[in-house]
């Protein structure tokens, strides 16, 4: 228990201290956070798994792709 | 609107942005973490606060790289499940665990330790960050292993079976994906490279400060320890270019003939530090314009023997029986072979005739190495070759600059040591305009392994063209255009705060120097009268350096001045 707070004070007291420098860096993190859960939800559905419900469909799926190359 | 280019294209392009906006900040992690960690050795084992200033210093500065440069590549893997699905399900069992381990070591290993470097200082003891410095530039190179394993795989896959009903590859042997000496060998090539790049960019900083008159013991000390990663890192480079040239030799050997431009192969092969070509012709060749050539050294620079055979496009492309080499039009015939068998298998299996399924299967097997080149049409030879004339350049740009940045490393450290650097303002310059230069051969480095793999995705088993998905190219346009905006913005901005760093400075009073640490542990009487902090002698440092301490710090408690000592 002892170490689990000391752990939570460490982070707690280096994030209260931080400088502006440590400041610009946090804004730049959370920006990417917020940029990277943006696109992985509306802009990069992975096609396979949101279309078919099982890895038969999807492999049927796929060797029609491959398969049929002058489709 | 963006018809310009095809959906292929443009999930090419938008791969390529990504995947080289995330290698814009990789090498300099991967080589700055080592720096950084051998500089707070130093400083474990002397006790000097110099040698501490100049570690939270070159920290701060990787600290800006790593938060711009982490994750970026977990996007990768996104555009992956959308514009690659066909290549995703392909390759899924192969590829997806190293990539699930790299994503792992770098997000929970790096993070957490890089937490303790930022924030550990006289928190934790000076082992544990000890410890921890040298867990990142670790823990960096461990992240980089996983995902060259899997890029490695790519350009000579081992350690695999293809599943015909899954239509998936599956692993038969983690240690056969370990050991693809293809991925040590880019390992080796990433680290040594990433040395040497994190090697010019602090040399370049510190000769910047040398130029303005600041920081002078600090830039020299850096310069002297860098330099020496440098030389390390240069050799290290040749070392893993010339294994890298032999495994291409070996394993991609129309790559090789790409990148040196060899049309027409044979023994006592040629190298040609220059030439010119002209275009494309439907064979898929060029006609060289104009070049300078050296018999019989692409052989013994590939083989080790001056007479040894290297072939050449034409000869890859086309029928050479006496060297084992089948020609282009029959593998082509054989992969479309192979992929009819394939359908008519699944075909066979649906509809339960197994008799015939696997007598389809057992046709599939017979021409299953040529599998990829079905894709192709024996008419168009040209989408088999890379383009010849950008990897040639690119590759002679990248060893080029190896070379001459080999031979910078000793002069600055010769300077350095000599303490004449700010004598030579022509060579301080010199290493400061380096620095956009080697992340220029860096990314080339990297465009030459990538663009010399195609057209394949996965080499000789899966073309590029056959691994996207069918999606929208406007969509994938849109995307890579909002990329760019987005990804310069960050640039941007973190380009500024490691300036804004830069100009701060590591703020080291002379006093801090190792010297005169040493004069005042042994007599204060010998202290100068006229100590004065560094930090404060130029408006912008001071400015810079007043705000810092107002929002955030607490000032360092003043200590006495030498003058009211000697009161």
């Amino acid at each position: 228990m002892q170490i689990l707070r000391s752990v939570f004070f460490f982070y707690y007291n280096g994030l209260r201290n931080m400088t502006i420098f440590g400041r610009n860096l946090w804004k730049l993190v959370i920006f990417k956070v917020i940029f990277l859960v943006i696109i992985a939800n509306f802009l990069f559905p992975n096609l396979l798994k949101e279309n078919f419900n099982n890895d038969t469909d999807r492999a049927n799926h796929v060797a029609e792709n491959l398969l049929n190359p002058g489709k | 609107m963006f018809e310009f280019l095809s959906l292929i294209d443009w999930s090419r392009a938008q791969f390529a942005l990504t995947a080289g906006f995330h290698w814009i900040f990789v090498p300099f992690t991967l080589g700055i973490t080592y720096i950084i960690a051998t500089m707070e050795t130093v400083y474990f084992f002397t006790g000097s606060e110099f040698w501490k200033k100049l570690t939270q210093f070159w920290t701060k500065i990787f600290a800006v790289n790593f938060a711009v440069g982490v994750a970026t590549g977990i996007i990768l893997e996104f555009e992956f499940g959308t514009n690659w699905s066909n290549y995703s399900w392909f390759v899924g069992d192969i590829f997806g665990a190293p990539l699930v381990i790299e994503w792992l070591a770098a997000f929970f290993l790096e993070t957490t330790f890089l937490a303790v470097m930022l924030l550990g200082w006289d928190k934790v003891s000076k082992r544990f960050h000890l410890a921890s410095a040298w867990i990142v530039a670790f823990g960096g190179s461990f992240s980089a292993v996983w995902i060259l394993i899997a890029n490695g795989w790519m350009q000579h896959p081992t350690g695999m079976v293809f599943n015909p009903d899954t239509l998936r590859n599956e692993m038969i042997s983690i240690w056969g994906v370990v050991s693809n000496p293809v991925a040590l060998t880019k390992l080796f090539h990433a680290i040594s490279s990433a040395i040497t790049l994190a090697s010019v960019v602090v040399i370049g900083i510190s000769s910047w400060y040398l130029l303005k008159g600041r920081e002078k013991e600090f830039a020299y000390k850096t310069i002297g320890l860098v330099a020496i990663f440098g030389i390390i890192g240069s050799i290290m480079n040749i070392i893993a270019g010339d294994l890298a040239g032999k495994d291409m030799a070996k394993y991609q050997p129309m790559k090789v003939a790409a990148v040196e431009g060899l049309y027409d192969g044979g023994e006592y092969a040629s190298f040609a530090p220059f030439a010119f070509f002209g275009a494309q012709k439907a064979d898929g060749t060029r006609d060289v314009l104009w070049s300078i050539e050296m018999p019989g050294v692409l052989s013994w620079l590939l083989f080790g023997d001056t007479s040894a055979y290297v072939p050449g496009i034409r000869d890859l492309l086309q029928w050479d029986p006496a060297r084992g080499i089948v020609s282009a039009p029959e593998r082509i015939r054989n992969g479309k072979i192979a992929i009819e068998s394939l359908r008519q298998y699944k075909e066979f299996m649906k509809n339960g005739n197994v008799k015939d399924a696997q007598n389809a299967l057992n046709n599939y097997k017979k021409y299953a190495a040529d599998f990829g080149y079905g894709y192709f049409d024996e008419n168009n030879l040209g989408e088999l070759v890379p383009n010849v004339p950008f990897l040639f350049w690119a590759f002679r740009y990248m060893v080029g600059l190896g070379f001459f940045i080999a031979l910078f490393f000793p002069l600055m450290w010769w300077l350095a040591r000599k303490r004449t650097l700010e004598k030579c303002r022509p060579v301080l310059l010199f290493g400061l305009i380096l620095i956009p230069f080697v992340y220029i051969s860096s990314e080339l480095g990297w465009a030459v392994a990538e663009m010399g793999r195609q057209p394949w995705i996965v080499y000789e088993v899966l073309p590029t063209k056959a691994a996207i998905s069918a999606t929208n190219a406007t969509t994938v346009a849109l995307i890579f255009f909002g990329f760019f905006i987005i990804f310069t913005l960050l640039f941007i901005a973190a380009f500024r705060i490691a300036l804004n760093q830069i100009k701060v400075g590591p703020q080291i009073a002379e006093k801090e120097t190792p010297e005169n640490e040493d004069d005042e542990n042994d007599t204060p009487a010998e202290v100068p009268a006229a100590k004065k902090v560094i930090a404060r002698k130029t408006p912008v440092r001071k400015q810079a350096a007043k705000k810092e301490e107002t929002v955030t710090e607490k000032p360092a408690p003043r200590k006495r001045t030498p003058k009211k000592q000697a009161e």
